[in-house]
């Protein structure tokens, strides 16, 4: 979150410190997608494939009743939910098969961009490949050692499936007397206090304490009162309410 | 500026963007949305000015996430597929085909000169047939294709509903075949020639076996109708995938990683062409291959006249630009 913010102009970006893969819209804006590792889209497999199987299950039961009719319904519907299943969730209901939607997941396009039908077709073919020799042994190995945690058929379709955006919720700042800092802060540590206000409601007041003693010396105030100190910085370049 | 004024300042303009996206994601009355790329470009430079002010995670974050959003909806990919069919069957699949000839070639020569010759060597030596194909299922070929048996194909004289669950094993199984034909050609193109020549082999052994044994007629006139379009369904489908192990093995000046993608957008939208011919085949599989009503002689004809279609389809449909386009 801090990394991004102090540069000077013109620099290049360095690397996040995490898997964070970054998008250059044509406005000059960098947009952070978070890649989804190889567990989490494990389960999400798992989850379609025993939906799957569970429709198939279900469809094999009514269609027994239907004789010879049923047989050849269901040869095109096991055709169906086995290569389509997933190009028509993704594609229809935004990149989200029901499994990647349980997990919180999506597949975009490298761009950042909504998966098309050549795409979702493309990677989800090459489903194949990454299922060889066995147990999805080559996409594992793929997943694993490309930083964004692609497998072979995102590899060729140029797609990512990424964490989706969970709606946020305003943190509460505490209350306290603006305040201004002893010395000018750079933006790296005015986004540091602004960080330590907004996330002290998910932090116990040990551990507030704990963070606010360390800045106690260069902000000139004793260690019992630096937690005020800090968020009444906080307050001051907030802004009043 | 403080943090509070520019959020005071901005808000109302904010939660009406935010308005707008989700109606354009719901695909809902996109009439008034002419404002739309205006309104992100605005955003845009707002999540600029906020990041270089230092203003807290919080506001950035959700700014974020709003041009994220607004970028999506900008910047999607429009699917040509979906937009002109028509000219795609028209023309572009068969251009397509011309364009990539090389990789056609290729897996025509691998696949039909496969069974071509596996088809001549069965027939001069008949043993040879038992080294590709279990012995129960020769038999198997034998008594479906037997002539004495008064009937053609899998089974015995159809009913309607008989040829339905034919037209959707055959739907499953052949482009079931192309897919896995297709995707391993990813593996260098190793895996797409393996299936070129493992289908090859196949359907050749079992042609020359039952043509030496003396059942040529009610083979041959059961398959000339439907192979014009399965056969060189899985030979361009073995196109598409050696074109993709081509890009990982010569990528030329691009990077791998690249030229695969390059070349696999292009192989996909011949692989689409593969499922259309493949949907024709298994119609014409289950519903005129299997009639006993017509001669031999007039599936031959039939069979020669699709055979036809489908080469000077494939060689000279788009070669004029019209209309549709």
């Amino acid at each position: 979150m801090l990394e991004t913010t102090a540069l000077p102009r013109k620099a290049t970006l360095s690397p996040p410190l995490d898997t964070r893969y970054q998008v250059e819209t044509p406005e000059g804006i960098d947009l952070p997608l978070r890649p989804a590792g190889l567990m989490v889209r494990a389960l999400a497999f798992a989850i379609d494939l025993g939906l799957r199987g569970l429709i198939l299950g279900l469809l094999f039961i009514v269609l027994a009743f239907l004789g010879k009719l049923g047989a050849g319904l269901g040869s095109i519907l096991l055709f169906g939910v086995s290569w389509w299943y997933m190009v028509l969730f993704e594609v229809l209901n935004q990149g989200r098969s029901p499994g990647k939607h349980w997990m919180g997941l999506r597949v975009v396009q490298d761009d950042g961009t909504p998966i098309g039908w050549s795409a979702s077709l493309l990677r989800n073919l090459l489903r194949f490949v990454d299922l060889l020799p066995f147990g999805y042994f080559l996409g594992a190995i793929s997943c694993l050692q490309h930083p964004n945690f692609k497998r072979l058929g995102d590899l060729a379709a140029g797609t990512l499936v990424i964490y989706r955006e969970q709606p946020l919720s305003r943190p509460l700042v505490p209350d306290a007397e603006p305040r201004r800092p002893a010395f000018p802060l750079t933006l790296t540590e005015q986004r540091a206090i602004l960080g330590f206000a907004e996330r002290q409601g998910e932090l116990s007041d040990a551990r507030v304490t704990e963070l606010a003693t360390i800045l106690a010396q260069p902000l000139k105030v004793p260690a019992p009162r630096a937690v005020a100190e800090l968020n009444g910085i906080a307050r001051g370049l907030l802004g009043p309410a | 500026m403080k943090q509070s004024l520019f959020e005071n300042r901005h808000k109302a303009e904010w939660a009406q963007f935010s308005l707008l996206l989700d109606r354009l994601e719901r695909n809902k009355d996109t009439s008034r949305v002419a404002s739309f790329p205006k309104d992100y470009r605005r955003l845009c430079q707002q999540l600029a000015l906020a990041r270089e002010r230092g203003y807290s995670s919080f506001l950035i974050d959700s700014l974020q996430q709003q041009v994220l959003r607004g970028h999506q909806q900008l910047y999607r990919h429009r699917s040509r597929l979906g937009a002109n069919a028509l000219g795609f069957i028209l023309a572009d699949f068969p251009r397509l085909v011309r364009e990539q000839w090389r990789f056609v070639l290729a897996a025509s020569l691998m696949f039909f000169g496969s069974l071509i010759g596996i088809a001549l060597l069965v027939y001069l030596f008949p043993d040879l047939v038992y080294n590709l194909i279990p012995a129960e299922q020769v038999s198997d070929m034998q008594s479906m294709y037997d002539p004495d048996a008064g009937h053609l194909g899998r089974s015995a004289e159809r009913a309607a509903s008989e040829d339905w669950v034919m037209f959707g094993f055959y739907i499953m199984h052949n482009i079931g075949i192309a897919f896995q034909t297709f995707a391993s050609g990813l593996l260098f193109g190793v895996g797409s020639a393996f299936f070129l020549f493992f289908n090859g082999l196949t359907i050749g052994a079992v042609a020359g076996h039952l043509t030496q044994i003396g059942y040529g007629q009610t083979f041959w006139s059961f398959v000339i109708g439907h192979g014009a379009f399965e056969l060189s369904a899985i030979a361009l489908a073995g196109a598409a995938g050696l074109q993709l192990g081509w890009a990982l093995i010569a990528p030329g000046r691009l990077p791998r990683g690249e030229a695969l993608r390059i070349a696999a957008r292009k192989s996909v939208l011949l692989i689409c062409g593969v499922m259309l011919f493949l949907l024709i085949a298994a119609f014409i599989e289950a519903y005129w291959s299997s009639m006993t009503g017509p001669t031999p002689l007039t599936k031959y004809l039939v069979g020669a006249a699709l055979w036809m279609l489908v080469l000077s389809y494939l060689l000279f449909a788009g070669r004029i630009r019209h209309a549709p386009e």
